[in-house]
């Protein structure tokens, strides 16, 4: 346990440590004993077959705790979505298996991270590398302000996937096919990315991550800027890729937890209260917090 | 009273009426129930006062103020005797200031003719009168406006439409005098540069490689033909120019990427402020440093490699012009590197590219229009320096590649064309005008270009 837990003994949140809610608005119900203990996580958080091994992870901004010792392993090629309320770390946590939690200066991460057996933290790491096989999808589609093609090619060029242009070519209509964007974009690789609509950027983003041949793809609530038509034409895709890839996704629609994952991780301010097969965590979750949040008694 | 006198009264009567409609206006509120009642806040009705107080009686005092002198003098002058009057302009002029003096106890009333101290006496009346009714109208209708709009103060009457519409004009006009100033600039510029293309050929002026603006002062002097081919000058101004964003724009560009990329904080909060400090040396100690400093270092540095150099030379001019203008280039760098969206930065870095490829692919390219027009901001400013290169370049108009030679540029020959005492008609004088047209034509091309860009990469994203 570390010193700045034990000063400010969060080991266990209490509903009476919360303050009072107004009374006009609806009342966030909680079962007044839930208790959560710091590093016990009910449900399987462990797997025989794991791609990413993390043990005892916490994650601080300066000295704000914002993940607080949680073990989980991620299997090879399932889906797994993270769920919570907003600002419970589950973006953070996710940010930390490709190390884009580097650039922010105030953030520190302790614990065991591994990659296949490798630690991603290592000082020896070479974060390229790292995130050559660990690719990520944004919550806003962020498409360069190039070409199309430009775009899908970008990590092929940097990383020297090709040697000559038709391997490019070929890297690129691959990608545009899987992320099943070929039949829209192939008449128009010379147009700018910024010009297709939302969806389309979202899908173009994700050809792009594919594009490198990674074996993770992290996905940041990638349909909450999209409608309900391109997000069922992603979610879809997550279905294909999964054959492939080992996907972590984010994401703050439950039904989309529901529709696209192999197994549901709850996160609650924190810390990892559950983590379970999907279709158990939404018909019967062990923990009460998970149940109120499925259940939209807060969130 | 004075103009000057009135300026402060007309606004302490601005600022009474201020606070009598204030408290009138809460007076009117209070039986109704407070000022929520009122259609605008109490401020409004007090600025309206204020502003009904001070604009008609500021318009009447600037009026007033402008024509009184033309008026008393006109009446003075058609006041004098018959054999007095006038019979030229020159002539005039004479009078009216002996006129003035007199009035003024400068001069002795002895030593000049009847009518002239006649006139004096009227001047100074007639002076005197126009200050006391000036006086008086300001400060009735000072007295008057503020009160029309103490009536005004009641519960149904929106001030607020009327201060805003007051203030909006009044931003107006202060647009329309910054416009109104440069158009004058230009028109007085373009009159003396038609002027001097009535006394040298244009092509002559544009396509001339000879610069030596010495004009004979008489007829029978030789060896001081002028000649105005600006070429030599534009040639100078191109050299020195370049140079300085051949130092500036590499240094400024790559100074801009490690502070906005690889710069902690602490040391980008200390490197910024020292960089844009370069941006408030005066140009005059650059010039120093440049001539006394740097000029001689590189011509003791060509001596060594035994190249010939002068100890004016169109490179010291341009390195220290270079270090000069870094700023306009790494500060506006800077900013439109910072402005390029986080999430593209993410995109990158996401897909394994490292730190200098993601600048050099995505974000050096998505900032390249914005840091154009931070170049040309930049060249602007080059081309129409001067002090470095009067200190540091020299005066003479070689047409000349050689960047040790020493060269001279536009503004530099404007600065000797108009220093000391000038006639104002010779083609001498006014080649310094076709010139500055010439800069201002330049100068006017770049930053319409740099606007350009600039809006262009507005669309970029987003």
């Amino acid at each position: 346990m570390s010193a700045i837990s034990s000063t400010m003994n969060p080991t266990a949140i209490k509903e009476s440590d919360m303050p009072e809610a107004d009374p006009k608005k609806a009342p966030i119900e909680r079962p007044a004993d839930t208790v959560i203990e710091e590093g016990k996580t009910v449900g399987v958080p462990l797997s025989d077959d794991p791609k990413f091994q993390l043990r005892n992870v916490e994650v601080f901004y300066g000295e704000t705790p914002a993940i607080k010792n949680i073990s989980l392993d991620i299997a090879r090629n399932e889906v797994i979505a993270f769920i919570g309320p907003s600002g419970c770390g589950k973006s953070t946590f996710l940010r930390c298996l490709n190390r884009m939690n580097d650039s922010i200066d105030s953030c520190r991460i302790k614990g065991s991270l591994q990659l296949d057996g490798q630690d991603i933290y290592d000082s020896k790491r070479d974060v390229v590398e790292l995130r050559a096989r660990v690719g990520m999808v944004f919550q806003k589609p962020n498409p360069f302000p190039k070409s199309i093609y430009d775009n899908v090619a970008y990590g092929p060029r940097i990383h020297g996937l090709a040697n000559r242009k038709s391997d490019l070519d070929d890297i690129v209509e691959n990608s545009l096919r899987k992320a099943g964007l070929w039949n829209e974009a192939k008449d128009r690789l010379d147009a700018m990315a910024t010009g297709m609509s939302g969806g389309q950027q979202q899908r173009l983003c994700i050809a792009r991550a594919i594009a490198v041949s990674p074996e993770v793809v992290l996905m940041d609530e990638p349909c909450s800027a999209l409608d309900p038509i391109a997000t069922a034409r992603i979610e879809e895709l997550i279905a294909e890729l999964s054959e492939s890839y080992t996907i972590v996704i984010v994401t703050h629609s439950m039904q989309q937890a529901a529709r696209v994952s192999n197994r549901t991780a709850y996160f609650h301010l924190g810390h990892l209260v559950e983590v379970n097969d999907t279709s158990k965590v939404f018909t019967m979750p062990e923990h009460e917090l998970t149940e109120s949040y499925i259940t939209g008694r807060f969130g | 009273m004075q103009t000057a006198d009135l300026l402060p009264l007309v606004l302490v009567l601005a600022a009474v009426a201020y606070g009598f409609a204030y408290m009138r206006s809460r007076a009117v509120a209070a039986p109704l129930g407070g000022i929520r009642n009122l259609k605008a806040l109490p401020a409004y009705y007090a600025a309206r006062a204020a502003l009904w107080c001070a604009i008609p009686a500021l318009i009447i005092l600037g009026t007033w103020a402008a024509f009184e002198g033309k008026v008393i003098q006109d009446v003075v002058m058609a006041s004098l005797p018959a054999e007095l009057a006038p019979q030229s302009a020159g002539h005039a002029s004479l009078t009216l200031s002996q006129i003035s003096n007199l009035a003024a106890g400068k001069l002795d009333p002895a030593m000049v003719p009847d009518g002239i101290s006649g006139a004096a006496a009227l001047l100074q009346e007639l002076r005197e009168q126009s200050s006391r009714f000036k006086a008086l109208l300001v400060i009735l209708i000072a007295v008057l406006g503020g009160a029309f709009a103490w009536t005004r103060v009641a519960p149904h009457i929106n001030a607020r439409k009327s201060v805003e519409r007051t203030l909006q004009r009044l931003f107006f006009v202060c647009a329309a005098v910054a416009i109104l100033t440069t158009i004058g600039i230009v028109f007085s510029v373009i009159f003396e540069t038609v002027r001097f293309f009535g006394k040298v050929p244009m092509s002559e002026f544009l396509f001339g490689t000879s610069w030596s603006p010495q004009t004979a002062l008489r007829a029978d002097q030789i060896g001081s033909e002028g000649a105005f081919g600006i070429i030599p000058l534009f040639t100078g101004t191109l050299m020195i120019s370049a140079i300085a964003l051949l130092i500036a724009v590499p240094v400024g560009l790559l100074s801009a990427v490690y502070l906005s990329e690889y710069a902690s904080r602490p040391v980008r909060a200390v490197v910024k402020p020292l960089l844009e400090m370069l941006a408030g040396v005066p140009t005059v100690v650059y010039g120093f440093f440049a001539a006394l400093t740097v000029a001689p270092f590189i011509r003791d540095l060509a001596l060594m490699l035994g190249l010939e150099a002068s100890s004016q030379s169109a490179l010291a001019a341009g390195l220290v012009m270079g270090i000069m203008i870094i700023p306009f280039v790494s500060s506006l760098s800077d900013d439109v590197i910072n402005a390029v969206p986080r999430a593209l930065r993410d995109g990158s870095l996401a897909l394994g590219a490292t730190q200098s490829e993601t600048m050099k692919n995505v974000i050096f390219p998505a900032a390249l229009p914005g840091i154009m027009g931070g170049i040309l901001l930049a060249a602007s400013r080059a081309i129409g320096e001067t002090m470095i290169v009067v200190m540091a370049a020299g005066l003479a108009a070689n047409l000349t590649a050689n960047p040790l030679d020493s060269v001279t540029t536009v503004t530099v020959q404007i600065v000797t064309l108009l220093t000391g005492d000038q006639e104002f008609d010779s083609a001498k004088t006014l080649a310094a005008f076709a010139l500055g047209m010439m800069l201002f034509i330049v100068t006017l091309l770049l930053n319409v270009i740099a606007l350009k860009v600039v809006r262009k990469y507005r669309e970029q994203y987003d």
